[in-house]
């Protein structure tokens, strides 16, 4: 799909590493340089044209997430640098005030670090206990282990909506069913899942949202957190500062602006997020279901393709998200990755920032493959030629 | 040394690493070194005594340079006293940067003297003798 959009792609490179960062096409590039060429101010600041413009690109791509996900109101959509800081937001800005000792937080063995370490310091500040819930033998969570994890201590349940090794995604809709008779929330990381699938917050009825721009083709440095109004009322800045108060008292007392602009103190990466804008606009105009079936019939092509070798152990072969986790047979994930570079293949070697997964697994390390909306057949072809090798690790080296 | 050499003596080191496996005694200094990339994970443990390097063994998962590397930069060290140690990192570290260095001390280590070209392989070799000389400077 639309190569030619892709500056990236002008240089010899098959680009597999898309749940890490998505290349950005032209039109995205076009709008941050816009901003900085032809409308460069600051945003909620000035009284001139230019600012009033920013103003307007900005908050209108706030229109456009909220849109994209099915929020309620705008006023739930905050713009962070990332997923990592709406994670960290959402824990130390609003759980940390509503949780207690002894209260549960529920996690798995294959979140990522920006999901799990948060928990880890309130573990320790606040005396919460994180505790896991149990993987199947895929590694894939279900909604009977769910149901067994949770107790009359369990508080929150936070989850990647598709994991970042593994691809499989999780039944968020039925979760939030279930446990939100019994006052539990949810936070979902959508890190994986709202650059590939139509995601729909009011549907799933999800409490938290968090996800990254730049794994959806915008720029790296902007986030969203998305939260239902009623929560994210209750969310304390965790920065404070210029924008986001009203007055300030002579008894160095403050009040702050209403949301969504409580949560965003100082200048906020105003190109970055009318970056963002285009890059939902490229998006929607692909759409998200023809982006999502393309990516499913890469991964079941590759398979299939990588099936036909014998030197290739597939771990995953059957989830849904367009991501492939393999190893070469006695050939360690990091020279394979050196092999495939040496090719001009871009892969991912490592455990992929969930560590945790080495205690659930037998395996510690994977090779990553990801697909998004550019990669073809013809690549993956060639991807399987090059793995067709029975020297890979000698010409690793 | 010719390519096929050095990528024989490699792949020989990490097949069949010296000295690989840890030893439970409390005289040796341990360290655990994680390589930047979060991939490579290994356990060094080392013994001086009197001035010498009398042991280092080491466990753990690695790609085939930081393996290789381990197991070679080891027998290099054995039975060297820590002045002699840390002359031969420095000698190793000069090489794998591409700067000046004395071939003479290296023995196999030298495999790696081409490694530069592969930036991204540097500090899988590095890896061995950032941990060891760790331990002979907490010494
Ligand atoms: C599942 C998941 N959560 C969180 C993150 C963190 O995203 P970022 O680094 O953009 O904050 C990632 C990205 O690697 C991810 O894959």
């Amino acid at each position: 799909m639309n190569k030619d959009d892709f500056p990236m792609l002008n240089n010899e490179v098959y680009y597999f590493d898309n749940s890490a960062t998505t290349l950005k096409p032209k039109a995205v590039i076009k709008a941050i340089v816009d901003y900085y060429e032809n409308y460069s101010g600051n945003a909620h600041r000035g009284d001139y044209d230019i600012s009033l413009r920013v103003d307007n690109a900005y908050e209108s791509v706030r229109e456009k997430v909220r849109s994209l996900i099915n929020a309620n109101k705008t006023s739930e959509i905050i713009f962070t640098s990332g997923a990592t800081a709406s994670l960290n937001m959402i824990v130390s800005g609003f759980f940390k005030h509503q949780l207690k000792e002894g209260d549960e937080v529920l996690i798995t063995n294959a979140e990522h670090a920006s999901l799990a370490l948060p928990w880890f310091v309130l573990e320790k500040e606040k005396g919460i206990v994180v505790k896991y819930i149990e993987l199947d033998k895929n590694l894939e969570l279900t909604m009977d282990n769910v149901m067994s994890a949770v107790t009359n201590k369990t508080k929150v349940i936070a989850l990647a909506h598709v994991t970042n090794v593994m691809g499989d995604v999780r039944p968020i809709k039925e979760i939030t069913k279930y446990v939100h008779d019994r006052g539990i929330h949810v936070v979902v990381d959508g890190s994986q899942s709202v650059p590939h699938m139509k995601i729909d917050v009011k549907d799933l009825d999800i409490d938290f949202l968090a996800f990254s721009a730049h794994k959806m083709l915008g720029p790296t440095g902007v986030g969203v957190l998305y939260g239902k109004h009623e929560l994210l009322d209750k969310l304390v800045p965790t920065v404070v500062g210029g924008g986001m108060n009203t007055v300030i008292t002579s008894l160095n007392e403050y009040e702050t602006k209403e949301l969504p602009w409580r949560l965003e103190a100082g200048t906020p990466n105003i190109a970055g997020v009318i970056g963002f804008g285009a890059a939902i606009d490229y998006i929607n105009e692909i759409g998200i279901e023809n982006i999502e079936r393309h990516g499913r019939e890469l991964k079941r092509y590759a398979i299939e393709k990588l099936s036909t070798l014998n030197n290739i152990d597939i771990y995953n072969p059957s989830t849904e998200a367009p991501i492939i986790a393999f190893n070469v047979k006695n050939v360690f994930s990091q020279d394979t990755a050196i092999y495939l570079n040496k090719h001009k293949i871009c892969v991912r070697a490592g455990n992929h920032c969930a560590k945790l997964l080495k205690e659930s697994l037998g395996i510690n390390n994977t090779c990553r493959i990801s697909f998004y909306l550019y990669n073809s057949k013809d690549e993956i072809d060639y991807l399987v030629k090059v793995l067709d090798n029975e020297n890979i690790l000698e010409e690793s080296l | 040394m010719d390519n096929n050499l050095k990528r024989g003596i490699i792949l020989e080191n990490y097949s069949n690493p010296f000295n690989k496996g840890l030893i439970d005694n409390p005289n040796y200094k341990r360290i655990n070194m994680n390589n930047e990339s979060c991939i490579d994970n290994i356990d060094i443990m080392m013994n001086v005594d009197n001035n010498t390097i009398i042991d280092i063994r080491f466990d753990g998962e690695a790609c085939a340079i930081s393996t290789s590397a381990t197991s070679i930069i080891i027998k290099i060290l054995l039975n060297k006293s820590i002045d002699e140690a840390l002359y031969i990192i420095e000698q190793y570290e000069n090489m794998i940067d591409e700067k000046d260095y004395d071939e003479t001390v290296l023995g196999e280590a030298v495999v790696y003297n081409e490694i530069y070209k592969q930036p991204n392989r540097k500090k899988c070799a590095l890896l061995p003798v950032r941990g060891i000389k760790k331990m002979l400077e907490e010494l």
